[in-house]
Protein backbone atom coordinates (compact mmCIF):
# COMPACT_ATOMS: atom_id res chain seq x y z
CA UNK A 1 0.00 0.00 0.00
CA UNK A 2 -0.66 2.61 -1.34
CA UNK A 3 -1.58 1.18 -4.63
CA UNK A 4 -5.02 2.35 -5.61
CA UNK A 5 -6.02 -1.24 -6.31
CA UNK A 6 -5.40 -2.06 -2.63
CA UNK A 7 -7.65 0.70 -1.31
CA UNK A 8 -11.29 0.58 -0.33
CA UNK A 9 -13.59 1.82 -3.07
CA UNK A 10 -14.54 5.17 -1.52
CA UNK A 11 -10.90 6.10 -0.90
CA UNK A 12 -9.88 5.05 -4.41
CA UNK A 13 -12.71 6.98 -6.04
CA UNK A 14 -11.95 10.06 -3.95
CA UNK A 15 -8.28 10.07 -4.93
CA UNK A 16 -9.04 9.51 -8.61
CA UNK A 17 -11.50 12.41 -8.58
CA UNK A 18 -8.99 14.94 -7.19
CA UNK A 19 -8.14 17.81 -9.55
CA UNK A 20 -4.68 17.30 -11.05
CA UNK A 21 -4.00 20.23 -13.38
CA UNK A 22 -0.95 20.26 -15.63
CA UNK A 23 0.57 23.74 -15.21
CA UNK A 24 2.10 25.70 -18.06
CA UNK A 25 5.83 25.50 -18.56
CA UNK A 26 8.35 22.81 -17.73
CA UNK A 27 10.62 24.37 -15.11
CA UNK A 28 13.84 22.48 -14.53
CA UNK A 29 16.67 23.73 -12.37
CA UNK A 30 20.04 22.01 -12.14
CA UNK A 31 22.64 22.43 -9.42
CA UNK A 32 25.88 21.23 -7.90
CA UNK A 33 26.51 17.67 -6.61
CA UNK A 34 24.55 16.64 -3.52
CA UNK A 35 27.59 16.99 -1.30
CA UNK A 36 27.55 20.71 -2.06
CA UNK A 37 23.81 21.34 -1.82
CA UNK A 38 21.90 23.15 0.92
CA UNK A 39 18.64 21.30 1.54
CA UNK A 40 15.28 22.32 3.00
CA UNK A 41 12.15 20.26 3.59
CA UNK A 42 8.77 21.45 2.33
CA UNK A 43 5.98 19.22 3.62
CA UNK A 44 2.23 19.19 3.11
CA UNK A 45 1.65 17.23 6.32
CA UNK A 46 0.16 20.14 8.27
CA UNK A 47 3.07 20.15 10.72
CA UNK A 48 3.69 22.95 13.15
CA UNK A 49 5.82 23.77 16.14
CA UNK A 50 3.73 22.83 19.18
CA UNK A 51 3.26 26.45 20.23
CA UNK A 52 2.13 27.62 16.77
CA UNK A 53 -1.52 27.96 15.74
CA UNK A 54 -3.25 24.98 14.15
CA UNK A 55 -3.89 25.18 10.40
CA UNK A 56 -7.06 26.78 9.14
CA UNK A 57 -7.83 24.38 6.34
CA UNK A 58 -9.53 26.83 4.01
CA UNK A 59 -6.33 28.77 3.40
CA UNK A 60 -2.98 27.98 1.76
CA UNK A 61 -1.08 29.28 4.77
CA UNK A 62 2.22 27.73 5.84
CA UNK A 63 4.15 27.27 9.07
CA UNK A 64 7.87 27.88 9.58
CA UNK A 65 9.80 25.03 11.17
CA UNK A 66 13.19 26.04 12.57
CA UNK A 67 16.17 23.96 11.47
CA UNK A 68 16.97 23.20 15.11
CA UNK A 69 13.58 21.53 15.69
CA UNK A 70 13.40 18.33 17.70
CA UNK A 71 10.74 15.76 16.84
CA UNK A 72 9.13 16.07 20.26
CA UNK A 73 8.27 19.70 19.49
CA UNK A 74 6.42 18.94 16.24
CA UNK A 75 2.67 18.33 16.11
CA UNK A 76 0.28 17.78 13.20
CA UNK A 77 -2.96 19.67 12.58
CA UNK A 78 -3.62 18.40 9.06
CA UNK A 79 -7.28 18.49 8.14
CA UNK A 80 -7.70 15.09 6.52
CA UNK A 81 -8.69 12.07 8.58
CA UNK A 82 -7.90 9.70 5.73
CA UNK A 83 -4.28 8.82 6.44
CA UNK A 84 -2.36 7.05 9.16
CA UNK A 85 -1.00 9.12 12.04
CA UNK A 86 0.32 6.29 14.21
CA UNK A 87 3.61 6.22 12.30
CA UNK A 88 4.17 9.92 13.01
CA UNK A 89 3.15 9.42 16.64
CA UNK A 90 5.86 6.80 17.00
CA UNK A 91 8.60 8.49 14.96
CA UNK A 92 8.35 11.94 13.37
CA UNK A 93 11.06 10.98 10.86
CA UNK A 94 8.59 8.82 8.94
CA UNK A 95 7.00 12.13 7.84
CA UNK A 96 9.68 14.74 8.49
CA UNK A 97 13.11 13.09 8.15
CA UNK A 98 15.13 15.74 9.93
CA UNK A 99 17.27 13.30 11.92
CA UNK A 100 18.13 11.33 8.76
CA UNK A 101 19.13 14.56 6.98
CA UNK A 102 21.30 15.60 9.93
CA UNK A 103 23.06 12.25 9.66
CA UNK A 104 23.71 12.88 5.96
CA UNK A 105 24.99 16.36 6.76
CA UNK A 106 27.33 14.93 9.42
CA UNK A 107 28.84 12.36 7.07
CA UNK A 108 29.22 14.84 4.25
CA UNK A 109 26.70 13.25 1.88
CA UNK A 110 24.90 16.57 1.62
CA UNK A 111 26.35 20.04 1.95
CA UNK A 112 24.20 21.61 4.66
CA UNK A 113 20.68 21.96 6.00
CA UNK A 114 18.54 25.07 5.78
CA UNK A 115 17.94 27.34 8.73
CA UNK A 116 14.19 26.94 8.19
CA UNK A 117 11.81 24.36 6.72
CA UNK A 118 8.17 24.93 5.71
CA UNK A 119 4.89 23.09 6.20
CA UNK A 120 1.60 23.42 4.34
CA UNK A 121 -1.73 21.69 4.96
CA UNK A 122 -2.24 19.85 1.70
CA UNK A 123 -5.83 18.79 1.72
CA UNK A 124 -8.51 21.36 1.14
CA UNK A 125 -7.25 23.82 -1.46
CA UNK A 126 -7.19 23.22 -5.19
CA UNK A 127 -3.57 22.98 -6.41
CA UNK A 128 -3.52 26.42 -8.03
CA UNK A 129 -4.58 27.98 -4.73
CA UNK A 130 -1.10 27.41 -3.31
CA UNK A 131 0.72 29.49 -5.92
CA UNK A 132 1.05 32.79 -4.05
CA UNK A 133 2.18 31.22 -0.80
CA UNK A 134 4.52 28.86 -2.65
CA UNK A 135 6.23 31.79 -4.36
CA UNK A 136 6.48 33.53 -0.98
CA UNK A 137 8.20 30.46 0.46
CA UNK A 138 10.49 30.29 -2.60
CA UNK A 139 11.79 33.77 -1.79
CA UNK A 140 12.43 32.75 1.82
CA UNK A 141 14.27 29.60 0.73
CA UNK A 142 16.46 31.54 -1.69
CA UNK A 143 17.24 34.02 1.07
CA UNK A 144 18.49 31.04 3.08
CA UNK A 145 20.73 30.01 0.13
CA UNK A 146 18.81 26.76 -0.33
CA UNK A 147 19.41 25.07 -3.69
CA UNK A 148 17.58 21.76 -3.19
CA UNK A 149 14.09 21.31 -1.77
CA UNK A 150 12.90 17.94 -0.53
CA UNK A 151 9.15 17.80 -1.14
CA UNK A 152 7.29 15.50 1.26
CA UNK A 153 3.56 14.74 1.11
CA UNK A 154 1.61 12.81 3.69
CA UNK B 1 2.63 18.55 -3.51
CA UNK B 2 3.13 18.45 -7.29
CA UNK B 3 1.79 21.99 -7.58
CA UNK B 4 4.17 23.28 -4.90
CA UNK B 5 7.08 21.58 -6.69
CA UNK B 6 6.10 23.27 -9.94
CA UNK B 7 5.87 26.72 -8.34
CA UNK B 8 9.16 26.41 -6.42
CA UNK B 9 11.02 25.08 -9.46
CA UNK B 10 9.65 27.90 -11.60
CA UNK B 11 11.14 30.31 -9.03
CA UNK B 12 14.58 28.78 -9.63
CA UNK B 13 14.70 26.15 -6.88
CA UNK B 14 15.47 22.52 -7.69
CA UNK B 15 12.89 20.17 -6.14
CA UNK B 16 12.69 16.40 -5.67
CA UNK B 17 9.69 14.85 -4.00
CA UNK B 18 7.98 11.74 -2.82
CA UNK B 19 4.84 10.60 -4.62
CA UNK B 20 2.29 8.62 -2.64
CA UNK B 21 -0.34 8.51 -5.39
CA UNK B 22 1.38 7.66 -8.66
CA UNK B 23 -1.70 8.53 -10.75
CA UNK B 24 -1.61 12.14 -9.50
CA UNK B 25 2.09 12.49 -10.28
CA UNK B 26 1.65 11.06 -13.77
CA UNK B 27 -1.01 13.66 -14.50
CA UNK B 28 0.70 16.72 -12.99
CA UNK B 29 4.29 15.94 -13.99
CA UNK B 30 6.32 17.70 -11.28
CA UNK B 31 10.06 17.85 -12.09
CA UNK B 32 11.41 14.91 -10.03
CA UNK B 33 9.44 12.29 -8.08
CA UNK B 34 10.02 9.00 -6.36
CA UNK B 35 6.83 6.95 -6.17
CA UNK B 36 6.69 4.87 -3.01
CA UNK B 37 4.22 2.02 -2.37
CA UNK B 38 3.62 3.06 1.23
CA UNK B 39 0.54 3.75 3.28
CA UNK B 40 -0.77 7.32 3.23
CA UNK B 41 0.72 9.10 6.24
CA UNK B 42 4.09 7.33 6.00
CA UNK B 43 6.09 8.87 3.13
CA UNK B 44 9.35 7.38 4.46
CA UNK B 45 7.77 3.98 4.88
CA UNK B 46 8.48 2.77 8.39
CA UNK B 47 8.66 4.50 11.77
CA UNK B 48 11.60 3.62 14.01
CA UNK B 49 13.55 2.13 11.11
CA UNK B 50 16.38 4.53 10.31
CA UNK B 51 17.98 2.19 7.79
CA UNK B 52 14.83 1.95 5.69
CA UNK B 53 14.17 5.70 5.97
CA UNK B 54 17.72 6.28 4.72
CA UNK B 55 17.07 4.09 1.68
CA UNK B 56 13.98 6.11 0.75
CA UNK B 57 15.74 9.40 1.41
CA UNK B 58 18.79 8.41 -0.65
CA UNK B 59 16.57 7.35 -3.54
CA UNK B 60 14.77 10.71 -3.42
CA UNK B 61 17.92 12.82 -3.14
CA UNK B 62 19.47 10.90 -6.05
CA UNK B 63 16.79 12.44 -8.27
CA UNK B 64 18.57 15.82 -7.99
CA UNK B 65 21.23 14.32 -10.24
CA UNK B 66 18.77 12.58 -12.63
CA UNK B 67 17.04 13.72 -15.80
CA UNK B 68 15.56 14.54 -18.20
CA UNK B 69 12.34 16.10 -16.96
CA UNK B 70 9.91 14.81 -15.75
CA UNK B 71 11.64 12.20 -13.62
CA UNK B 72 9.34 9.58 -12.07
CA UNK B 73 11.09 6.61 -10.49
CA UNK B 74 9.45 3.74 -8.59
CA UNK B 75 10.88 2.73 -5.23
CA UNK B 76 11.29 -1.04 -5.50
CA UNK B 77 10.23 -2.28 -2.06
CA UNK B 78 7.20 -2.23 0.19
CA UNK B 79 7.67 -0.92 3.72
CA UNK B 80 8.76 -3.56 6.22
CA UNK B 81 5.84 -4.81 8.29
CA UNK B 82 5.97 -5.36 12.01
CA UNK B 83 4.77 -8.96 12.13
CA UNK B 84 4.29 -9.12 15.89
CA UNK B 85 0.51 -9.10 16.03
CA UNK B 86 0.11 -11.71 13.33
CA UNK B 87 2.68 -14.02 14.89
CA UNK B 88 1.30 -13.76 18.39
CA UNK B 89 -2.35 -14.24 17.56
CA UNK B 90 -3.54 -10.66 17.13
CA UNK B 91 -3.19 -7.34 18.86
CA UNK B 92 -5.53 -6.18 21.60
CA UNK B 93 -5.70 -2.87 23.38
CA UNK B 94 -4.41 -3.09 26.95
CA UNK B 95 -7.81 -1.93 28.22
CA UNK B 96 -11.05 -3.90 27.86
CA UNK B 97 -13.84 -1.38 27.65
CA UNK B 98 -17.40 -2.05 28.84
CA UNK B 99 -20.18 -2.60 26.28
CA UNK B 100 -21.26 0.47 24.30
CA UNK B 101 -23.95 2.67 25.83
CA UNK B 102 -27.25 2.52 23.99
CA UNK B 103 -28.30 6.06 24.87
CA UNK B 104 -26.28 8.54 22.79
CA UNK B 105 -26.54 10.95 25.71
CA UNK B 106 -24.23 8.60 27.59
CA UNK B 107 -21.46 8.97 25.02
CA UNK B 108 -19.78 11.82 26.85
CA UNK B 109 -19.67 9.82 30.07
CA UNK B 110 -18.44 6.76 28.21
CA UNK B 111 -15.60 8.71 26.59
CA UNK B 112 -14.68 10.27 29.92
CA UNK B 113 -14.52 6.79 31.47
CA UNK B 114 -12.29 5.54 28.62
CA UNK B 115 -9.94 8.48 29.09
CA UNK B 116 -9.61 7.60 32.76
CA UNK B 117 -8.81 3.99 31.92
CA UNK B 118 -6.33 4.88 29.19
CA UNK B 119 -4.50 7.61 31.12
CA UNK B 120 -1.89 5.35 32.80
CA UNK B 121 -1.11 3.70 29.45
CA UNK B 122 -0.80 7.08 27.75
CA UNK B 123 1.67 8.18 30.42
CA UNK B 124 3.62 4.95 29.94
CA UNK B 125 3.82 5.55 26.16
CA UNK B 126 4.78 9.16 26.68
CA UNK B 127 7.63 8.14 28.98
CA UNK B 128 8.81 5.49 26.52
CA UNK B 129 8.65 7.79 23.49
CA UNK B 130 9.89 10.91 25.23
CA UNK B 131 7.23 12.90 23.41
CA UNK B 132 3.54 13.12 22.61
CA UNK B 133 1.69 14.18 19.49
CA UNK B 134 -1.21 15.44 21.63
CA UNK B 135 -0.93 19.18 21.07
CA UNK B 136 -2.67 20.18 24.30
CA UNK B 137 -3.14 23.62 22.77
CA UNK B 138 -6.70 24.57 23.57
CA UNK B 139 -7.87 21.80 25.87
CA UNK B 140 -6.77 19.01 28.15
CA UNK B 141 -8.03 15.67 26.82
CA UNK B 142 -10.84 15.69 29.39
CA UNK B 143 -11.87 19.19 28.27
CA UNK B 144 -11.55 18.14 24.63
CA UNK B 145 -14.01 15.30 25.18
CA UNK B 146 -16.44 17.57 27.02
CA UNK B 147 -16.17 20.19 24.28
CA UNK B 148 -16.83 17.64 21.51
CA UNK B 149 -19.81 16.21 23.37
CA UNK B 150 -21.48 19.63 23.43
CA UNK B 151 -21.82 19.43 19.63
CA UNK B 152 -24.11 16.39 19.94
CA UNK B 153 -26.88 18.63 21.19
CA UNK B 154 -26.48 22.35 20.60
CA UNK B 155 -23.11 23.39 19.16
CA UNK B 156 -21.65 26.08 21.42
CA UNK B 157 -20.13 27.87 18.43
CA UNK B 158 -20.32 27.80 14.63
CA UNK B 159 -18.25 28.79 11.61
CA UNK B 160 -14.62 28.12 10.80
CA UNK B 161 -13.37 28.97 14.29
CA UNK B 162 -15.66 26.28 15.69
CA UNK B 163 -14.44 23.78 13.12
CA UNK B 164 -10.78 24.43 13.88
CA UNK B 165 -11.34 24.10 17.63
CA UNK B 166 -13.48 20.97 17.37
CA UNK B 167 -11.08 19.34 14.89
CA UNK B 168 -8.19 20.16 17.18
CA UNK B 169 -10.01 18.65 20.16
CA UNK B 170 -10.81 15.46 18.23
CA UNK B 171 -7.30 15.10 16.83
CA UNK B 172 -5.89 15.39 20.34
CA UNK B 173 -8.34 12.79 21.62
CA UNK B 174 -7.46 10.35 18.82
CA UNK B 175 -3.74 10.89 19.41
CA UNK B 176 -4.22 10.29 23.15
CA UNK B 177 -6.07 7.03 22.48
CA UNK B 178 -3.58 5.82 19.88
CA UNK B 179 -0.56 6.61 22.01
CA UNK B 180 -2.17 4.90 25.03
CA UNK B 181 -3.00 1.81 22.98
CA UNK B 182 0.55 1.75 21.59
CA UNK B 183 1.72 0.86 25.10
CA UNK B 184 0.91 -2.67 23.99
CA UNK B 185 3.17 -3.11 20.97
CA UNK B 186 2.41 -5.08 17.86
CA UNK B 187 -0.56 -3.19 16.43
CA UNK B 188 -0.53 -2.38 12.74
CA UNK B 189 -1.96 0.97 11.73
CA UNK B 190 -5.05 -0.93 10.52
CA UNK B 191 -5.44 -2.69 13.90
CA UNK B 192 -5.21 0.65 15.64
CA UNK B 193 -7.71 2.35 13.33
CA UNK B 194 -10.22 -0.52 13.56
CA UNK B 195 -9.97 -0.50 17.34
CA UNK B 196 -10.42 3.26 17.67
CA UNK B 197 -13.25 3.62 15.18
CA UNK B 198 -15.18 0.38 15.65
CA UNK B 199 -14.64 -0.47 19.32
CA UNK B 200 -14.37 2.70 21.41
CA UNK B 201 -16.91 5.21 22.67
CA UNK B 202 -14.73 7.93 21.12
CA UNK B 203 -15.24 6.33 17.71
CA UNK B 204 -18.98 6.20 18.33
CA UNK B 205 -18.96 9.82 19.50
CA UNK B 206 -17.31 10.98 16.27
CA UNK B 207 -19.58 8.83 14.09
CA UNK B 208 -22.56 10.38 15.92
CA UNK B 209 -21.17 13.89 15.51
CA UNK B 210 -20.76 13.23 11.82
CA UNK B 211 -24.43 12.26 11.48
CA UNK B 212 -25.74 15.01 13.77
CA UNK B 213 -23.81 17.88 12.22
CA UNK B 214 -24.44 16.74 8.65
CA UNK B 215 -27.79 18.55 8.73
CA UNK B 216 -26.80 21.57 10.85
CA UNK B 217 -27.68 25.00 9.49
CA UNK B 218 -24.05 26.17 9.71
CA UNK B 219 -22.18 25.53 6.45
CA UNK B 220 -18.76 25.06 8.05
CA UNK B 221 -20.05 22.43 10.48
CA UNK B 222 -21.89 20.64 7.67
CA UNK B 223 -18.75 20.61 5.52
CA UNK B 224 -16.67 19.22 8.38
CA UNK B 225 -19.26 16.55 9.14
CA UNK B 226 -19.33 15.39 5.56
CA UNK B 227 -15.63 15.48 4.78
CA UNK B 228 -13.42 15.69 7.78
CA UNK B 229 -14.62 13.69 10.77
CA UNK B 230 -14.80 9.99 9.89
CA UNK B 231 -12.27 8.31 7.59
CA UNK B 232 -13.92 7.05 4.41
CA UNK B 233 -12.54 3.54 4.94
CA UNK B 234 -13.98 3.35 8.46
CA UNK B 235 -17.36 4.68 7.34
CA UNK B 236 -17.39 1.97 4.67
CA UNK B 237 -16.52 -0.70 7.25
CA UNK B 238 -19.22 0.50 9.64
CA UNK B 239 -21.76 0.41 6.82
CA UNK B 240 -20.74 -3.13 5.90
CA UNK B 241 -20.97 -4.26 9.54
CA UNK B 242 -24.42 -2.71 9.96
CA UNK B 243 -25.76 -4.27 6.76
CA UNK B 244 -27.96 -7.37 7.24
Amino acid sequence: MVRLTDMMEDDRNHLLSRPCPRFDGDPWVEGPPLAERRIAIVTTAGLQVRSDAAFDFRTAEYRVIPGSIEGKDLVMSHTSVNFDRTGFQSDTNVVFPIDRLRELESDGSIGSLANYHYAFNGAYMEPAGYEDKAREVAALLKGDNVDAVLMVPV
Amino acid sequence: MSALSHFLESEGLATAGISLVREHTERMEPPRSLWVPFELGRPFGAPDDAAFQHRVLAATLALFEAGPRPVLVDFPDDAPVKALAVETGGWACPIAFPPPPIDPNDLGAAVAAEIGQLAPWYEESRRALGRTSVSGQAFSVEEAAAHATLFLDTPPETGMAAVVRLKGALEDLKAFYAEAAAARPGASSADMADWLWQETALGRLIFTLSKTLATHEDEALRYMAARSLVPRAQAEKAKATAAP
